[in-house]
């Protein structure tokens, strides 16, 4: 690792303020990625700001219509929380498939959120429930907000502060890990709220998560594993490496789409 | 038996300072003045060196010295040495390219070591190594080991196709003689995957120099640090043998990655004494992907003849094996003499030929891995009879039982000679434990929840406690294979014995401390064992081969034999009775025929304090050594079944039953014994579903960290159900024949038989990960396909 | 130079620290903690597996700047009073260790699992958890049975457990 300065600001406002003043800078919340990538020098900030001790940043609020996390609540937290347990459990089993039990002790929904590795869980999770990311500066609609691999629409010194998730009449994430990094190699959550179903893949595409509005229609019809059957995904645009090519990939979605959405109905 | 004699399951003294976080390993050793080593390391396969400037690493912050191939050359270094000579079939010599600890003109493989720092803090020394300017002129790399000896590419100047030598073993004629009789012959291609052994501790080393007594200290990850410290002697020539001490402490696993020299300790021992400082460098996880050797990698054809009745008649073999882009300390020996001696397997094969060709290629150079030569030659036996079986129609046990061994002493046709075995027995037993009668329905309840399940069987042999120095020698070993033991009495009775044998989590301070009591009649807290350092211990050969019990704990019985016959002299003048008179039973000295008797405590002390006998009639002290070498390998052996359930949908593969019957001969300590099978199964499904190394054609290494290799976690495997049988060995006193490697051994036939036999088809190469699998399966099910 | 003030295995420690130090190495060469092992550098393997603040993370993924004003404890703390914590005891009874590199983030990833889940742990459930420890010894079997036992042994000594 490089040398770094570390700042741990106790307000969104002096953490915005120090990014702004001091040079280089990277967000560290649960410091999962960032850390093991600065470990392997692949990555060298001048300045780390930790955003744990940032109070407004935490928490897990539930209204009638939906559920916000703060950006630092660690995964662990969304597993245990009975809130999401009794409005979205798809959210929470999610959560549970992310890493390992000490990652999930350390790891955070906006580090998670605000990295879009294309082969992490939560961007599917807001893609599909249609959230919310929610800054020191403004509300980005989920589909907005994941824009190609490790890019979003933050800006510069932009911060999350929370994730805000419709509540969704059923919804389930159905993950193929990876076999050696156990990120996913395919993941699909899909999500149905009324008339309107979202179905989001990650770990499969080149260009990061994305939506299939063929399946979309066809479960919006007819929300059952059969309503998939002759939808076939293809290949381009997928992922490729060693575990598992565009083609083995593609065929992946297909089988974990299903079997979300098995997990889903049998939800009743 | 007793609580803690030979047969008991005893809990380990090792685990107290283990499971308390008190063992002690390279890395927890710290000395004053301690200095950082960090290798500037190839970032090419292959590359000529037009220049070094180091000259800016020089003036970075906390930087002690930089150095390079030069400065080892200038200070008469030698390079790293590879002890076993393969003659080819010419007669000529194994053609031996240079290995510097450090490079000098040309890198071969990425991860080759280029230059050394030396800085006061770790995270120096790596700022420093950025700094090292390098001009390469980088050129094509040769990697595919089937296509080593076709390249254009030339990895070493002594060979000019980047063959290490064409071997062979066996006769021709007598097999070309058998496949012309044959009905029926088999073929089969197969690869051997390429494996990384990941001891969870990395390797490290810590040199250090005293200048006031010119002796020199190496603190290493090692599993033979006398072979350590002759090589760096003798061969390398950093420091004299007498003033070099190495000690291997706690050992975090080795598999035989850590059995080697490699550049890391030389480099540590020479640079700490030109910096006049200790020098400590500790391997992270990705150097030791680039740059621990790795194993296996064998590209292989060969074909069984069998006759009419399905009786095997002869077996040819044709192998590439890779060595990588240097000879390692052993690796010339793995393919060759670990190898083709085990084609026989558990048959009667009246002939058997075998091919190998070692070739260079511009990757890490491969070595002794869990079995070492005794996989792949099993891999290639255990697929081939089973492939056999299933184009003959007939059952696969039943076809391995017609042909056992079954007579006593056996020659093979490729040296061994098997000394003792009851094969059918294991068979037996595995497939009651296994529930075999019963399979066809599990298949069939598989099926109906759309899963394909199948079932394989391997019917391994091994042959460890290597081994006859004599024998070895003949074949080209550059050293024994013999083991040392010092038994050390005390005046108050208690023992100290000094083993060459190392342990790195084979629980040798336990199994070791019950021979001890078992044949003393002494409590076991009673004994302390010692090994790993060389100034505490005389030379021994160290952990590997599966040869602690057979040949480590051998020795510690001869020398114990001595101990006792020295003992009865003592207790003979104690007693005022006739040496022949005297006998040695439950820790006891008596006179036979009477009540009169000394405790083992007793004798000891009298032989300490030396009152009741003339220095004339008898030497005091009480304190024995011994050398032991074998007459024979040992050869364990057993059946293992491995049972699978693919879903075919995603091409995962479940281990769903493990059934292992093992012969291991007489048993120390049932509990460490199993522990020793699991984790061989467990790196041998490794091998067959998980791990596999990967360069990609420029020669970079894919697969160097985890989250590309994949490492088996609690969640890929299942329990394993472990039983044995029992011939004891008759070669050795203990009657032990070995149990480290069996698992790692005993398993990727069985896996992969297991999968083809679920698939209907033979085509699946290790690993068999479930995109393999899938293909594998839609090739199954959909041959016209155009996947 | 960043000072960090923590309590590790019941004592008080302040020190100046490089912000870039990571936890695992502040345990290991500020306080010769040296039980607490570094197996990888892509924070998988698990063998520097610690509590922070009552819960498992790898210390290797942790810069010692964010431990501060934490609770540590690492696997020379599990021990009170000279006497083997059920969950040590139970992976010597039952062979869960066999070079005993892995085993200090192991015993720590175990006794993490018993606050969490209970002490009625499958062996399914066991497998699982353990997703996040690699062991190249022992296969996993005696890891298992033994994380089983210690379980319920936490359960039967409870007095043991509040120790942490």
């Amino acid at each position: 690792m490089y040398a770094f300065e570390y700042h741990r600001p106790t307000s969104i406002g002096q953490a915005a303020t120090l990014a702004t003043e001091v040079e280089d800078v990277k967000f560290l919340a649960g410091g999962h990625t960032l850390l093991p990538t600065m470990k392997m020098r692949l990555a060298a900030p001048a300045s780390l700001i930790d955003l744990s001790q940032i109070a407004e940043l935490h928490g897990i609020e539930r209204s009638a219509e939906s559920i916000t996390i703060g950006a630092m609540t660690k995964h662990a937290e969304v597993v245990n929380s009975s809130e999401i347990r009794e409005s979205i459990p798809a959210l929470a089993e999610m959560a549970e498939l992310i890493g390992d039990p000490h990652v999930r002790h350390r790891g955070t929904i906006g580090g998670s959120v605000a990295n879009n590795d294309p082969s992490a869980d939560y961007p599917a999770a807001c893609l599909a429930l249609n959230a919310t990311i929610i800054t020191n500066k403004r509300e980005i609609a989920a589909d907005d907000f994941f824009q190609g691999i490790f890019t979003t629409a933050l800006e510069e010194g932009e911060i999350i502060t929370r994730v805000s998730f419709p509540i969704p009449s059923r919804a389930a994430y159905a993950k193929f890990r990876h076999p050696a990094s156990r990120y996913a190699l395919v993941g699909v959550f899909v999500a149905e709220r009324g008339n309107d179903v979202r179905l989001a893949v990650t770990g499969a595409g080149a260009d990061g998560v994305f939506r299939v509005p063929e399946m979309e229609q066809s479960l919006s019809r007819h929300f059952a594993p059969d309503a998939l059957e002759g939808i076939i995904i293809p290949p381009e645009g997928m992922n490729g490496d060693i575990h598992a090519d565009a083609a083995y990939r593609a065929h992946l979605v297909g089988i974990m789409a299903r079997r979300a959405v098995q997990a889903a109905a049998s939800r009743g | 038996m007793t609580a803690t004699g030979i047969g008991a399951p005893v809990r380990r003294k090792e685990d107290q300072r283990f499971v308390t976080g008190q063992g002690r390993y390279v890395d927890d050793f710290n000395r004053p003045g301690q200095a950082y080593a960090y290798f500037l390391r190839s970032p090419h396969a292959h590359a000529a060196i037009r220049s070094i400037d180091t000259g800016p690493a020089l003036v970075m912050p906390g930087v002690l010295a930089v150095f390079t191939g030069d400065d080892l050359a200038a200070d008469k270094i030698g390079g790293l040495i590879c002890g076993w000579m393969i003659h080819s079939k010419d007669g000529s010599p194994m053609k031996a390219g240079p290995h510097p600890a450090l490079a000098q003109d040309k890198v071969r493989y990425v991860g080759d070591h280029v230059a050394v720092v030396i800085a006061e803090t770790l995270a120096q020394a790596k700022d420093a190594a950025e700094a090292i300017v390098v001009d390469y002129d980088v050129l094509p790399a040769v990697v595919e080991t089937a296509e080593a000896q076709n390249s254009s590419v030339q990895v070493h100047d002594v060979s000019s196709d980047n063959t290490v030598f064409n071997w062979h073993l066996g006769d021709k004629d007598a097999t070309d003689a058998a496949f012309a009789q044959a009905k029926h012959v088999t073929k089969i291609d197969l690869v051997n995957n390429r494996l990384v052994p990941n001891p969870i501790e990395p390797r490290a080393a810590l040199g250090e120099y005293d200048p006031g007594t010119d002796n020199y200290t190496l603190y290493t990850t090692s599993q033979n640090p006398h072979v350590a410290r002759l090589v760096l002697s003798a061969f390398i020539g950093v420091a004299p043998e007498h003033k070099l001490r190495v000690i291997a402490p706690d050992v975090g696993g080795g598999f035989g990655s850590k059995i080697f020299i490699y550049a890391e300790e030389t480099v540590c021992v020479w640079a700490a004494k030109k910096v006049k400082r200790p020098v400590k460098w500790t391997s992270d996880r990705t150097e030791a992907f680039l740059s621990d050797a790795h194993g296996r990698d064998h590209v292989t054809r060969a074909e069984l003849a069998t006759d009419d009745s399905g009786k095997i008649l002869g077996l040819r073999v044709h192998t590439i094996a890779n060595l990588g882009a240097y000879l390692s300390t052993f690796s010339s020996s793995v393919p060759t003499y670990l190898y083709a001696p085990l084609l026989s397997g558990q048959y009667d094969i009246p002939a058997i030929y075998c091919e190998v060709d070692g070739v260079y290629t511009n990757t890490a150079p491969v070595d002794a891995y869990r079995g070492a030569g005794r996989p792949e030659a099993t891999f290639v036996v255990e697929r081939l009879v089973e492939k056999t079986a299933r184009e003959l129609g007939q059952d696969p046990a039943e076809f391995r039982r017609r042909n056992y061994i079954t007579q006593f002493p056996h020659q093979t046709p490729v040296i061994m000679a098997y000394d003792t075995g009851d094969y059918a027995a294991s068979l037996d037993k595995a497939l009651e434990l296994a529930d075999f009668a019963n399979f066809s329905e599990r298949k069939r309840d598989s099926a109906r929840r759309g899963r394909l399940r199948g079932i394989g069987f391997s019917s391994y042999i091994e042959a460890c406690g290597i081994a006859p120095s004599q024998a070895v020698g003949s074949l080209g070993a550059g050293v024994g294979l013999w083991e040392s033991a010092e038994v050390r009495v005390n005046p108050t009775g208690s023992v100290e014995v000094l083993t060459g044998s190392h342990s790195h989590g084979q629980g040798h301070e336990t199994t070791f401390a019950q021979l001890v009591s078992d044949r003393l009649g002494i409590p076991i807290d009673q004994v302390s064992i010692v090994h790993g350092d060389t100034d505490k211990v005389q030379f021994g050969m160290g952990t590997y081969g599966s040869r602690s019990g057979a040949v480590g704990m051998s020795a510690i019985a001869k020398a114990l034999d001595k101990v006792i016959a020295k003992g009865k002299k003592v207790a003979a003048h104690v007693l005022e009775a006739a040496e022949g008179d005297i006998e040695f039973k439950d820790g006891k000295f008596g006179v036979a025929g009477t009540d009169r008797a000394l405790g083992f405590g007793e004798v000891a002390l009298q032989a300490y304090i030396a009152h009741k006998f003339s220095g004339q009639d008898l030497e005091p002290g009480l304190k024995e050594g011994a050398f032991y070498d074998p007459t024979n390998f040992t050869f364990p052996a057993g059946v293992h079944i491995c049972e699978v359930e693919i879903d075919p949908d995603t091409g995962v593969t479940t281990i769903e039953r493990w059934t292992a019957v093992d012969d291991f001969g007489v048993i120390i300590n049932p509990m460490i014994v199993e522990g020793q099978v699991h984790g061989g199964i467990a790196q041998g499904v490794g091998q067959a579903l998980l791990e596999g190394a990967v360069y990609d054609q420029s020669g970079q290494l894919v697969t160097a960290s985890f989250n590309d290799y994949c490492m088996p976690r609690a969640a890929d495997l299942p329990s394993f159900q472990v039983d044995v049988t029992v011939t004891p060995c008759p070669s050795n006193p203990l009657g032990i024949k070995g149990c480290g490697e069996a698992g790692a051994i005993a398993a990727p036939p069985a896996v992969i038989n297991a999968i083809t036999d679920a698939l209907g088809h033979e085509d699946i190469s290790m690993p068999a990960t479930p995109q393999a699998v899938w293909r594998a399966v839609r090739k199954a099910h959909m041959p016209m396909a155009a996947e | 130079m960043t000072t960090v003030s923590l309590t590790v295995n019941g004592q008080s420690v302040t020190a100046d620290v490089d912000p870039r130090t990571l936890l695992v190495q502040f345990l290991r060469e500020n306080l010769r903690l040296t039980g607490t092992h570094v197996g990888c550098d892509t924070s998988q393997c698990g063998a520097c597996v610690v509590h922070l603040n009552g819960q498992a993370v790898k210390a290797c993924t942790v810069l010692a700047v964010q431990a501060d004003a934490s609770v540590v404890t690492t696997i020379e703390g599990l021990a009170q009073g000279g006497e083997l914590h059920p969950m040590q005891a139970a992976f010597r009874e039952h062979h869960g260790l066999q070079c005993g590199y892995c085993t200090p983030g192991m015993i720590m990833a175990a006794v993490d699992m018993v606050n969490r889940k209970g002490s009625n742990l499958d062996e399914q459930t066991i497998r699982a958890e353990l997703e996040g420890n690699l062991c190249r010894c022992t296969g996993y079997h005696n890891i298992v049975k033994a994380v089983a036992a210690g379980a319920q042994a936490m359960v039967q000594n409870p007095v043991r457990q509040a120790a942490e």
